[in-house]
């Protein structure tokens, strides 16, 4: 009796081990068949865009191609980026304030990722309620600091991480 | 069944039929016992697999000339509608073959609405149906990016960023998806592999659909359960392959209709725009087919919200057999439901037409009220009125209301009437 029981349970011990290793083997095996999907190297080594800004006048923008992505940049009017300080907080969907959207002392620059965040439209400029973009794809309005305002976007346009390698170049990246 | 006496007359045919039973299965197809009283409605399981071989065959000889880069796809796709010889119409039937398909999905699927044929003892039936309308979604959305047009490149990009309203993982996964920061040639190449892959998945999942069916038998509008073989069936061949064959004529016959005067009706001329990462059109829609989805999508005014209500209305369907709860199939004895039905078609062709529409203005607040309308016919109404309906009575054989007069005169009428 007591060796049947003994016996049962360095079977089961067995079975126990051999799945465990089995199902180990298997994750290795299916990890770099999901893996070869996300971006590869050469996707990851375009990860940088230098732009030359100097033939920006106030109030307009240019739109540069960045990982495959639009990126707006706007060289704001002191009117707009009144405006864009004068707003409360409470009307924001996803409060944050123009100054953290801006690099200090350059506030005149706004750069940010051209892509709503609903389901990834470029939005339109100068269009909209806000004075901003306006996405045709769903509705949402974007006021003058890239800030949703209305429509079912979750968040405000995204801003990337970049640098002023000059006066007169941005580096986005 | 008489399957299993089946036996080859040849000696040859014996032998190789003890080693693989190929002609019993053969055998059992031609005999397999029908329900003498299908109508019409009941022809599109054959049309649609002929769709489907259509499209298998089609799109095979279109990936020998079609090239999956972001730079000569779109050029490839030219090439094939100027140079290939006859290009133009293998492709026209490919895509035309797609609108073809879901219109065929759609009426089989209503059928099955119609005639309760998703209730016990074919759920299995009906979940295996809906994991190839599914995987149809999937294979059209993959096979409308691959010219990487306008609309190509933005379906893809929005269709693939509902992925990113999931929390905490959304963005990798989208990432995931695209293998770069965007849709691109990653996206591109990956997405021709797949919709190579998901017809011949859809094909497996047929099999087990028409195994499925063959366990219990066809459905019927009349919605009983009929012994087999009996005098309430007949067999498959050449019965119904005949009715079959003729309904698959007449639906060529809209199928050509299209592919030879109106072959770019269905979609979309943006999509003759090469794909540019900078411009969105201004006015995006899906397919027809994925419309009524579209709608619900953008009716609610929360990201996340609105794609767990579109993937709801589609997996909502699946527990459709548990939510109904009358025993009775056909609306045909089912009063109050048939008028219930009637108002979901109208609600979802309804939806249809405001997921092409803007989103905004009267045209979003019908959007609304459809979709909402949409989930009260699953949730409410469909478990409410199996409850409270008072259902005509059932005869109990199909030949019974002809043969006998009717134990049932006024329900004999009735029969003729409907059927």
């Amino acid at each position: 009796m007591s060796k049947e029981e003994k016996n049962a349970n360095r079977r089961d011990f067995l079975f126990t081990a051999s799945y465990t290793v089995g199902a180990v083997g298997l994750g290795a095996v299916v990890w770099p068949l999901i893996d070869q999907m996300n971006p590869d190297k050469a996707q990851k080594a375009l990860a940088t865009t230098e732009v030359d800004i100097s033939q920006i006048e106030p109030g307009k923008s240019i739109t540069v191609l960045w990982r495959g992505k639009p990126v707006f940049l706007k060289r704001r009017t002191e009117e707009e980026i009144a405006e864009a300080r004068a707003v409360r907080m409470d009307d924001l969907p996803d409060p944050q304030k123009d100054e953290e959207r801006v690099k200090e002392g350059k506030d005149e620059w706004l750069v940010m990722l051209g892509v709503c965040t609903h389901l990834g439209c470029v939005p339109l400029k100068d269009k909209g309620d806000y004075n901003g973009w306006f996405c045709p794809c769903h509705g949402s309005h974007y006021d003058v600091s890239g800030r949703v305002r209305k429509g079912p976007a979750p968040t405000n346009m995204e801003i990337p991480k970049f640098e002023f390698v000059d006066n007169n170049t941005i580096k986005i990246g | 069944m008489s399957d299993h006496e089946y036996q080859p007359k040849s000696k040859a045919g014996k032998w190789f039929n003890d080693r693989l039973p190929l002609l019993t299965l053969g055998a059992h197809l031609t005999d397999y016992p029908t329900p003498k009283n299908l109508n019409y409605w009941w022809t599109f399981g054959g049309i649609l697999t002929f769709c489907l071989i259509t499209q298998i065959v089609t799109g095979i000889v279109l990936a020998m000339h079609y090239v999956a880069h972001a730079d000569l796809a779109f050029g490839s796709v030219e090439h094939i509608m100027r140079n290939v010889n006859y290009g133009w119409l293998i492709r026209y039937i490919h895509s035309n073959g797609a609108s073809m398909f879901f219109l065929a999905v759609y009426i089989h699927i209503f059928r099955s609405l119609f005639y309760g044929s998703y209730k016990s003892p074919r759920e299995i039936i009906w979940i295996l149906g809906l994991l190839i309308y599914l995987l149809m979604m999937a294979a059209a959305f993959l096979g409308y990016v691959l010219p990487w047009g306008q609309m190509s490149f933005w379906g893809a990009t929005v269709i693939t960023n509902l992925f990113s309203a999931i929390p905490l993982v959304g963005e990798s996964i989208t990432t995931w998806l695209w293998g770069a920061y965007s849709v691109d040639n990653p996206t591109l190449n990956r997405f021709f592999s797949l919709h190579y892959l998901f017809p011949f998945l859809i094909l497996g999942l047929v099999v087990l659909h028409i195994w499925a069916l063959h366990i219990p038998g066809n459905n019927n509008p009349v919605g009983i359960d009929i012994k087999k073989p009996s005098k309430d069936t007949v067999p498959f061949h050449p019965y119904i392959t005949i009715k079959d064959a003729f309904a698959l004529l007449m639906f060529m016959i809209i199928f050509a209709g299209f592919v030879f005067f109106s072959p770019n009706v269905l979609g979309h001329s943006d999509n003759y725009i090469p794909a540019n990462p900078l411009v969105t059109p201004a006015h995006i829609v899906p397919e027809w087919y994925l419309l009524p989805f579209y709608a619900i999508l953008r009716s609610v005014p929360d990201k996340l919200g609105g794609v767990i209500l579109m993937f709801g209305a589609i997996f909502i369907l699946f527990v459709l057999p548990w939510l109904d709860t009358s025993k009775v199939r056909s609306a045909v004895f089912r009063p109050i439901y048939r008028q219930f039905y009637w108002i979901f078609v109208i609600d979802v062709l309804m939806l249809g037409y405001m997921g092409a529409m803007p989103a905004e203005g009267i045209y979003l607040v019908l959007a609304r009220v459809g979709t909402i309308y949409y989930f009260l016919h699953f949730l409410v109404v469909i478990p409410l009125v199996g409850f409270f309906e008072k259902t005509d009575p059932i005869p109990m054989s199909i030949s019974e209301p002809v043969l006998s007069g009717g134990a049932e005169p006024s329900l004999a009428k009735k029969d003729n009437e409907k059927i």
